[in-house]
Parts: structure tokens; C-alpha cells; sequence
């Protein structure tokens, strides 16, 4: 019995535990930094329209995003009355779901990964391309017009921008020759991706700003039109939960950008000083560097018309990635690079 | 065993996904359990270990195909009542239909295991999955030795879109368009004239 019972906690039980606590570890200074992302956009873009910013809770506002979640918390959740109520409450968990299940791949350094699975960017490409359910079916289930036009604005810009990401990473996939995300890092050790593929860097990263939904993309929730798009009738935990999944969404195309083209846990030079810094700190250092372009971004430019939009995507974006594609095939068998 | 558990979870969720999609009363609702049902027949992928197909499934049928498909469900303006009266009426044919298929299915699978020369294709399939991942093993095959077909597909593809797109386009020349080749090659001197105007006088 005894026997029975140390063998169940060592095949089943402890493994288990040990996969609880590692999602713990990944997921609660996930949720920290996705806190002190709001901060960080709030400063940076005051700092950029030589404001303050938050600067009243804690020193130098540092406890604002905890005293913003905790007003959240304590709000009254309204439910409108035609809405459709699964869906409605099903829309916000699927979203920060999502923006959570995401990270089980990412390499925060060797060997430092949930899963190590052959197909991660494929798995990534998978949940991104998710992201769309949670918006459209909020949009639908508020019965409200301006959140199903926003809700129908997102689908079919995300959509869009999802095929040239999709060609973009098939580009890296072929330098690369595996689709493990460990295998992406290890493969730039002697280059980052950005340098070989530097159309497709910047190709990549303006999708991304239109897949997380950012400025100067953020038609969904456009407020001088669609007052806030796809979660107008959204408040307390459900509205934070689209918050913290758009959130977590920035810093998961951050890190995807990160691992892709720059290199991910490496540093940027295989010296001694360089090296003695662990990988997850240049990882994090990279994935922050990225983030305030982002936030960059928001701070400068104006929004896009929708049919701007559709235009970049479909008759810039698509047609240079997937020229860059052949190209890139091309060039890697003739020269004879092509990875075995 | 922690295996065979996980298969029936998926089969069953994916019946119960499927019988959802044709009861469900709101079309929205179908289109999330046709949904919910690509997910569990991804999750049964998985367990075979075909990683790859799984992945495209959800990639390709979830994040393209089903966007789309609730694109327009959810634009449509369906009357519920008149789209439940023909349930019964449709029901034998949908049965019949059903039937068929399972017919199919059922020879296509008994002479896979009992002609002989099947075996030997299953063999010659699918490389030592030891030495080669899953999506190298789908890739040598499809981009060597079906090749043509995998192209032909494409192409089939291709023309069901340009004749989507044929079948829609208009010319519409009251709409006005932003022309940014157009844009860019405008200078000051084309569309802007500096004039001295003197005080009282208006620019006449």
C-alpha cells in the first residue's frame, strides 16, 4: 500500500506539482510586468508629452496599477440586458486564457522552457491567430453596435495581418530549418535575424502592432468613434481581463520579436562581461527594449483610416513578404546554406 | 491509461461538440462548438503525435476559416423560428447523407486492414518517426513525391478565389480612392500658389 502510494506521488503526483509551480513561476511575473506595463506606457507617454504621469500612489506612482486593479476589483460587473451571457463572460476569459497559454513555449533561456515542443512557432502562430475569438465574441454578445463594429473591425484586420506574419516566420523558419523555438535562438548565434532579414523585422513588427490591436492600429476600440469598440459594455474583472490580455499580448509579441530576430536569450556579444549576465535577464532586457517601441509608437503617431489599413496589409505587406520568402529559398539554395 | 483517458475526453467533447453544432438554437453558438469541436480534433491529432497537423488544424480551420465563418454568421439576420420549422422536413436527408458517409468510411477502413497490398504502403508512409520530427516527415513527402498534387491543390485554391473576387468586384467610379503613388508624387508647386495680397485689397 505504501509502496503503491510513494509510487503514485512519484509518477503522477510530484510531476504534476513540479508543473504547477513552474506555470506559477511563469505566470506571476507575468502578470507584475503586465502591471508595471501600464505604468511604464503611462510614464513614458507623459514623459513624451512632457507630463508627469501617475506620480500620487507610492513613489513615483509606483503602486497606481495595483490601486487601478483593485478599483476594477471592487466595481460592480453589469451584464446588459439583451446580451448573450455565456458568451459575454466567455469572451474576456478566453482572451486572457490566451494571452496566459502562449507563454508555455517561449525559451527564457537554455533549456529554461514549460515545453519544449517541435512545432512552438506553430503553437505561438496558433494562439495569436486565437486572439481574434475573444474580441469578436465579445463584440457579438454585447448586442451593441459599436462593439460589434468594433468586434468585425478586429477580425478582419487581425486576419489580415496574420498572413504576413505567417510568411514572415516561415521566412525565419527556413534559415532556421526546425520550428523549435530553442533551435530559433540557437540558430543566431552568430547573427541575430534582424540583421539578414531586416525588411522582414520591421515587416513583423508593424504586424504586431496591428495584432495586438495598438496604435497606430487600434481601430477596434477607435474612442472618437466606437467609444472603446469591442469592450464598451465591459466593466470590473471582465474589462480587466481584456485589459491584462491585451497586455500580456504586447509582451508575447515582444518576446516572439525577441526570439525571432534579436537573438533571444544570447547576448549581444559572446565576450566575458557580456556572458556572465544570465540569458532570462538579457531576455527580459530585449523583450522591455521592444516594448517601448510600442509604447513609442503610440506616443507618435495618429491613427490609421481603416482602409489604410486594409491596404498595408494586403498590397504592402503581403506581397514584400512573401517576395522576401522566395528570395530568401532562393538564396539559401544557391549558396548552399540551407540548414539540414 | 492516463492516454486512453485523454483520447475518450476529446472523442467525447468532440461528439458532443458536433451533435451541439446541428442542435444549438443561435447559429453564433454552432459556429463556437464547430469551434470547440476543431480544438478536441486537434487535441486527438496530438495524441496520435501528428504535432504538425494538429497545429495547421487550429491555425488554418480556427484561426482563418472558422473567423470568417462567424464573420458572416454573425452579420446575417436569420429569422430562428423559420429556420427550425424545416428541422424535421431535412432530417431523413440528413440522415441519409450521414448514412452514406459512414458507409464510405467503413469500406475505405475495412480494405485498408484487409487488402494486402495496404500494408505495405503503411510501411513505405511514413519514415522512422525516431529520427525525423513529424513536420520534416510531412514536408519530405509532400514537397517530393506529391509534389504535383500539393501544387494542383494550391491552384484549385487560387481560382476559387479569383473567381470569388470576379464574381464581386464592381468598378464603382463615384467612390473616390486614395491613390498613394499619386499622394507622394504631388509637389508644392502643382496644387499651392503664394500670392502677395495687399491690405484691403483681397486676393481679386
Amino acid at each position: 500500500m505504501a509502496d503503491l502510494l510513494v509510487n503514485l506521488w512519484f509518477e503522477y503526483l510530484w510531476p504534476l506539482l513540479w508543473l504547477v509551480i513552474k506555470i506559477v513561476l511563469i505566470v506571476v511575473p507575468l502578470l507584475v510586468a503586465v502591471a508595471y506595463l501600464t505604468y511604464a506606457e503611462r510614464k513614458i507617454i507623459a514623459a513624451m508629452q512632457m507630463r508627469k504621469g501617475p506620480n500620487v500612489v507610492g513613489p513615483f506612482g509606483l503602486l497606481q496599477p495595483f490601486a487601478d486593479g483593485l478599483k476594477l476589483f471592487l466595481k460592480e460587473t453589469v451584464l446588459p440586458t439583451r446580451a448573450n451571457a455565456t458568451v459575454f463572460f466567455l469572451a474576456p476569459m478566453l482572451t486572457f486564457f490566451l494571452a496566459l497559454a502562449a507563454w508555455a513555449v517561449i525559451p527564457f533561456g537554455p533549456g529554461l522552457v514549460l515545453a519544449d515542443i517541435n512545432v512552438g512557432i506553430l503553437y505561438l502562430f496558433a494562439i495569436s491567430s486565437l486572439g481574434v475569438y475573444g474580441i469578436i465574441m465579445s463584440g457579438w454578445a454585447s448586442n451593441s453596435r459599436y462593439a460589434l463594429l468594433g468586434g468585425l473591425r478586429s477580425a478582419a484586420q487581425m486576419v489580415s495581418y496574420e498572413v504576413s506574419i505567417g510568411f514572415v516566420l516561415i521566412s525565419v523558419l527556413l534559415t532556421v530549418g526546425s520550428l523549435n523555438l530553442s533551435d530559433v535562438v540557437t540558430a543566431q548565434k552568430t547573427v541575430w535575424f534582424f540583421i539578414p532579414h531586416l525588411p522582414m523585422f520591421v515587416v513583423f513588427f508593424i504586424s504586431g502592432l496591428a495584432e495586438t490591436n495598438r496604435s497606430p492600429f487600434d481601430l477596434p476600440e477607435a474612442e472618437a468613434e466606437l467609444v472603446a469598440g469591442y469592450n464598451v459594455e465591459y466593466s470590473s474583472m471582465p474589462f480587466a481581463l481584456f485589459f491584462l490580455g491585451e497586455y500580456a499580448n504586447m509582451i508575447l509579441m515582444s518576446a516572439m520579436t525577441v526570439i525571432l530576430f534579436l537573438g533571444g536569450w544570447l547576448p549581444p556579444m559572446d565576450i566575458a562581461l557580456f556572458t556572465w549576465i544570465p540569458g532570462p535577464i538579457w531576455f527580459a532586457a530585449k523583450i522591455a527594449f521592444v516594448l517601448f517601441f510600442f509604447l513609442w509608437v503610440r506616443a507618435t503617431f495618429p491613427r490609421y483610416r481603416y482602409d489604410q489599413l486594409m491596404r498595408l496589409g494586403w498590397k504592402v505587406f503581403l506581397p514584400l513578404s512573401l517576395a522576401w520568402l522566395v528570395i530568401t529559398a532562393g538564396v539559401l539554395q544557391f549558396t548552399g546554406l540551407v540548414p539540414k | 491509461m492516463i492516454q486512453a483517458a485523454v483520447f475518450y475526453m476529446f472523442a467525447i467533447l468532440a461528439v458532443f461538440g458536433g451533435v451541439m453544432v446541428i442542435s444549438a438554437r443561435n447559429p453564433v453558438h454552432s459556429v463556437l462548438f464547430l469551434i470547440f469541436v476543431f480544438f478536441n480534433a486537434a487535441g486527438l491529432f496530438l495524441l496520435l503525435g501528428a504535432e504538425f497537423l494538429a497545429m495547421v488544424l487550429v491555425v488554418v480551420y480556427v484561426g482563418a476559416v472558422a473567423v470568417l465563418f462567424l464573420f458572416v454568421v454573425m452579420m446575417l439576420d436569420i429569422n430562428f423560428v423559420e429556420l427550425r420549422q424545416g428541422f424535421l422536413h431535412y432530417l431523413p436527408v440528413g440522415a441519409a447523407i450521414g448514412l452514406v458517409l459512414l458507409i464510405e468510411l467503413a469500406t475505405v477502413f475495412v480494405g485498408w486492414h484487409e487488402a494486402p497490398e495496404a500494408k505495405q504502403m503503411i510501411a513505405a508512409a511514413t519514415p522512422d518517426m525516431t529520427q525525423v520530427t513529424n513536420t520534416k516527415a510531412l514536408g519530405q513527402i509532400i514537397y517530393t513525391k506529391y509534389l504535383f498534387l500539393f501544387q494542383l491543390s494550391g491552384m484549385v485554391l487560387l481560382v476559387a478565389m479569383v473567381g470569388a473576387i470576379m464574381l464581386t468586384l464592381r468598378k464603382r467610379p463615384s467612390t473616390k480612392r486614395q491613390n498613394i503613388a499619386d499622394q507622394l508624387a504631388r509637389r508644392p508647386e502643382d496644387t499651392l500658389e503664394i500670392r502677395k495680397v495687399p491690405v484691403g485689397g483681397g486676393i481679386g
